[in-house]
């Protein structure tokens, strides 16, 4: 194939505009080049502005031929021509005695053109044959002249004389052709949709009659649409109205956007939305598949909020299944999935099984997240749902097709204690062949972590040491750290997995054999809290912190050892919440990158360490999890708190918004009064102008003894006020001081612990003094449920629920409730909380810990 | 106090309208249904595109543009049936011989609307190409098919849906002239004319 390269075509295509020059013109040979400059641009080659402009000028010389299609083409060149205003002038005479010509073959075009190069500044001058022209007989020139009208309208409003042409509009939206009738009421409506009552009075005008063209009816239907969103509940009637009105129009185009307009709408019932339903049903056999798609499409975005309603159409929508078009299969099958009921599950299944085989990769992860949802659903089903998700495990695919259906293995697995078993069998089978390495390590993990709690862990033990055998280093020495976690739980299974470690002692790969020889003499030690530490419940230091530290540690060098209780802790790992992203059709969505993001934890020491009155304040041992309000977000004030720990203070940072226009306020803080705290000092926000938020800050010294530390804090935002202009936002000179009352805020012990995560509890609880252990008994007569003193035990402490004993079992009267944290000194906490509840809440709290009176003051401080 | 009342009041209607337009399941009423249309040969290269809504992020450079030609040609390249949708976007297509044909939208638009767009075009092009739609002959008429995509979709507004009423406003007259009534240095220079067109492909 010839290929030209960009610089040989783009110049000699502009030397051929010397044909231009040529007497007698040839008219055929003007036609080719004229083309090829068009071809040209439209293959993306930049012309310079030189070049451009040599090629316009050269193209304005074919005016003086008469041949109707190289003047349209002349046209054509001069739209898709880059065009600096002061060169466009030249062509402008001519256009315009194109567009008002008697020649009909290119006034449209000569419009299209003109209207395509001229500024406000020429408008002007041809606004007269412009208005003229909107009422052409000519339908041609008509819409010409109507779409480039409302193209000439910036940001979406017409330009202002336009307004002047309601009258020529009018009569435009009369016309017998179906185009400028659409053209003409999509110019209309640009006009008056500002103002509600004329776009009311022209819905009610043409909903009654009077539209030929489908498209245009299409356009009142948006119209409509728009009127009842914004519309106050009543008087929607007669809009509701017409659009049941168009379900019964002769072509499907209108019927179709009525039908998918009645469905989108808000607060519509589900018998509202019936009649449309049954439409979209009968698209569904419809031979187009456009229509077939369309319909399917829209089902499926009902079926979100209306499953019931869609379910009359499931037996048409499994027919889809098997569509040619595979987008309109997986819109069917994502469909089905959400208004399934568990009945129909099994026979789902099967159907998904072989469709599965026959669509690409991205509709697959569609279903599986489909899937996924459904688990959640109806966790009895699991079963049958594990099946098929093992078998497309097995299936050809790519990445992150089976990253997905891993993703939803396990968090199926961690939603649903009774399909562990097979969850993790499934995972084993599938490392035993699997060439992704990050998801093996990623399952050796999962394996390391629940196997050994299962009820037969000695069965995962030889799908591991395969892996030790036959994978890439990296998988081998994940592989080893799971075999040790074995190790360390299993008491039975511990020599033969020594014997196992020693062997990993002579692998090829340094990473493998160290880790190997770290983990055989943890383990022979016997020792309990070294295998707690290093083996159970490792290091959870937020590795962004560890390493602003450890810098910090190199540039000032000091005596002492490097404290690792300074560095704070990664919030524990987010809870795998059911997606409910299914009904997204996505084909090709962005992925996220896989870098380490900073956690909100993490943002704010970085805030807090770049304000130097707090350098010297240590470290942020913890931040509240989410802001507290103080205000109301209706108020004139609207006032949050964050509240951040250091190791002997505690800063308050009020982040404000003034909601008054009319108002400057300068020198905003917040004055805190509590008796058992000592306010250190105020950072004031200097000004606060309206929706602009802006943050102070109150420092407070915390109370030696820790059963001081939970408090009420009265507030009160203090500030001077400046009277201003609301529109230029222009403050008066003087101003008065003023002060706001703000709710109060609880200080609560939870802002002395940092949740910390321990994958086995048992362990870390066994490592500690049992003697210094503290009990209470406490009955709660407020909380009226288990889950409701699980939650609030939880943010009462702020302590980290570990081996999801945050979710407690339906139906059952008793529960466990295991919480982990760090005191802001370093010292590790343990609760064990037994709840039971026979009408009232009892439970009994013990603490753990190395330090006795840290016990003594959890369990007493309820 | 009163005075504050009204003005935190219109602060949350604000807000509100806000999230309103952000949200929105339908597409706000506007004539510019069409984003972009475009004709590929069997090799996914493109012959023409035309992208109108010079808002969108996804089309801003003709390189964007042809990483989007890409991932359409991909997702129809071995369909047969008419419409995909791939990202925020419907595509309708229609092949034939050695070329592909495009029209695309926002995902929320009518898809009906879209194909009435895909026909009028398709219609009017195998019109003037008498049936023979395929890459050799669009070539061999560049000039009407650029004139085409230029009557159907003016700034991704339908312009006209009747494949007739395109063909006629092309009004390609020359291609009537009987082959005798034309001058020998005209049938020449038609004769190298297409001889050019066929190398530049």
């Amino acid at each position: 194939k010839a290929v030209v390269s960009t610089q040989s075509t783009g110049t000699s295509v502009l030397q051929e505009t010397r044909t231009f020059n040529e007497t007698p013109l040839n008219t055929r040979k003007c036609i080719h080049v004229l083309a090829k400059i068009v071809y040209m641009i439209n293959q993306g080659e930049q012309l310079s502005t030189t070049e451009a402009r040599e090629a316009f000028f050269a193209t304005t010389r074919l005016f003086q031929s008469k041949d109707v299609t190289l003047r349209r083409m002349v046209h054509l060149v001069i739209k898709e021509l880059p065009t600096a205003p002061d060169d466009a002038i030249i062509a402008t005479s001519s256009l315009t005695k194109d567009m008002t010509g008697k020649e009909d073959g290119y006034r449209a075009t000569a419009i299209r053109s003109l209207c395509k190069i001229t500024d406000m500044t020429m408008l002007t001058a041809i606004e007269r044959y412009l208005k003229q022209a909107l009422v052409d007989r000519n339908p041609a020139v008509s819409s010409a002249a109507l779409v480039s009208t409302l193209h000439l309208g910036k940001d979406n409003s017409p330009a202002e004389m336009v307004k002047r042409w309601t009258n020529e509009i009018n009569e435009a939206l009369n016309s017998d052709n179906v185009m400028v009738q659409y053209h003409a009421l999509g110019l209309m409506y640009s006009v008056k949709k500002h103002d509600r009552l004329a776009v009311s009075k022209l819905l009610a005008k043409y909903t009654k009659g009077g539209v030929r063209s489908p498209y245009a009816s299409c356009f009142l239907i948006r119209i409509a649409c728009k009127v009842i969103e914004e519309n106050e509940q009543d008087n929607n009637g007669p809009l509701i109205d017409f659009l049941e009105s168009c379900l019964r129009h002769k072509s499907e185009i209108v019927i179709y956007e009525a039908a998918r307009a009645l469905c989108n709408l808000p607060n519509l019932s589900g018998k509202d939305i019936a009649p449309a339903i049954s439409v979209l049903q009968l698209f569904l056999s419809s031979p187009k598949p456009t229509l077939r798609f369309a319909a399917v499409k829209t089902l499926n975005k009902v079926a979100t909020n209306y499953p019931s309603s869609v379910t009359m159409c499931n037996l048409d929508l499994e027919h889809l299944i098997s569509d040619t078009n595979r987008s309109i299969a997986t819109l069917a099958i994502t469909t089905l999935l959400k208004t399934g009921n568990e009945g129909s599950i099994d026979r789902l299944m099967k159907q998904i099984q072989s469709f599965m085989s026959e669509i690409p990769d991205e509709f697959k992860i569609v279903v599986v997240r489909a899937i996924q949802g459904l688990c959640f659903k109806f966790p009895k089903k699991h079963d049958v749902m594990m099946n098929l998700l093992s078998t497309m495990l097995r299936d050809e695919g790519g990445y992150q097709y089976k990253e997905a259906i891993v993703n939803t293995i396990i968090a199926v697995i961690e939603a649903n204690p009774a399909s562990q078993d097979t969850g993790l069998y499934h995972l084993c089978e599938f490392i035993e062949d699997c060439e992704h390495g990050v998801l093996a390590t990623k399952i050796l993990h999962l394996l390391g972590r629940e196997g050994p709690k299962t009820p037969t862990p000695s069965k995962f033990i030889r799908y591991i040491y395969n892996r030790v055998i036959l994978e890439n280093p990296t998988v081998r020495a994940a592989a080893v750290t799971s075999l040790a976690k074995f190790g360390a739980v299993c008491a039975d299974l511990k020599p033969s997995i020594l014997v196992l470690l020693r062997r990993c002692l002579f692998d090829t790969h340094d990473e493998v054999r160290d880790r190997a020889t770290f983990y055989l003499s943890v383990l022979e030690s016997e020792n309990p809290t070294f295998i707690n530490q290093y083996l159970l419940n490792t290091l959870q230091s937020s590795i962004v912190g560890l390493q602003s530290l450890l810098v910090h540690y190199i540039d000032n060098p000091t005596k002492e050892a490097f404290n690792l209780n300074s560095v704070p802790i990664t919030t524990a790992p987010a809870e795998v919440t059911p997606s409910s992203k299914t009904d997204d059709m996505i084909v090709d969505a962005p992925r996220k990158p896989a870098v380490p993001t900073k956690t909100r934890q993490e943002e704010f020491a970085e805030k807090l360490s770049s304000i130097p009155e707090f350098a010297r304040l240590g470290p942020v041992f913890k931040s509240s999890t989410k802001p507290i309000e103080l205000s109301e977000s209706e108020t004139e004030y609207y006032v949050q708190c964050n509240v951040h720990t250091f190791a002997r203070h505690l800063v308050l940072q009020f982040d404000v918004t003034n909601t008054l226009n009319d108002q400057q306020l300068e020198n905003v803080m917040v004055e805190v009064d509590a008796e058992s705290y000592h306010v250190l000092g105020h950072l004031a926000c200097p000004v606060l102008t309206f929706n602009d938020p802006g943050t102070c800050y109150t420092l407070l010294q915390l109370p030696e003894d820790p059963a001081e530390v939970p408090n009420t804090l009265t507030c009160t935002l203090k500030f001077l006020v400046k009277d201003c202009d609301p529109a230029t936002g222009e403050a008066d000179p003087v101003g008065y001081d003023d002060e706001y009352v703000l709710e109060d805020l609880e200080i609560g012990l939870n802002s002395l612990f940092q949740k910390v995560f321990k994958t086995n509890f048992a362990a870390a609880w066994d490592e500690l003094d049992a003697d210094s252990q503290a009990d209470e008994t406490y009955t709660l007569t407020t909380v009226k449920s288990l889950e409701g003193a699980v939650e609030q035990l939880i943010s009462f402490f702020g302590m980290q629920p570990c081996e999801r004993t945050e979710r407690t079992t339906e139906g059952k009267s008793s529960h466990i409730l295991l919480l982990a944290g760090q005191y802001k000194d370093g010292v590790e906490c343990l609760i064990k909380t037994k709840i039971v509840y026979d009408g009232a809440v009892n439970m009994k709290v013990s603490a753990r810990s190395a330090d006795p009176s840290l016990n003594e003051l959890l369990v007493s401080s309820i | 106090a009163l005075s504050s009342g009204i003005n935190a009041e219109y602060g949350t209607i604000n807000t509100n309208y806000f999230i309103q337009t952000n949200l929105r399941m339908s597409l706000l009423p506007s004539l510019c249904t069409v984003k972009g249309l475009c004709i590929l040969d069997n090799d996914g290269k493109r012959i023409i595109s035309k992208y109108y809504d010079t808002t969108d992020d996804t089309f801003t450079t003709v390189k964007d543009q042809k990483v989007f030609e890409g991932k359409l040609f991909k997702a129809t390249e071995k369909s047969a049936s008419e419409i995909v949708s791939i990202n925020n976007y419907t595509a309708v297509f229609r092949s034939n011989v050695d070329l592909f044909f495009y029209v695309f939208g926002d995902s929320r638009e009518n898809e009906l609307m879209l194909l009435a767009v895909l026909n009028s075009l398709y219609d009017a092009i195998s019109m003037i190409l008498r049936k023979n739609v395929e890459k050799r002959a669009i070539f061999d008429h560049m000039d009407s098919i650029l004139l085409i995509c230029d009557e159907v979709v003016d700034g991704g507004i339908l312009l006209e849906s009747d494949p007739n009423s395109v063909v006629n406003r092309v009004h390609v007259k020359n291609e009537d002239i009987p082959l005798s009534e034309q001058s020998v240095s005209q049938v020449l220079q038609t004769a190298k004319e297409q001889l050019k067109w066929s190398l530049l492909r």
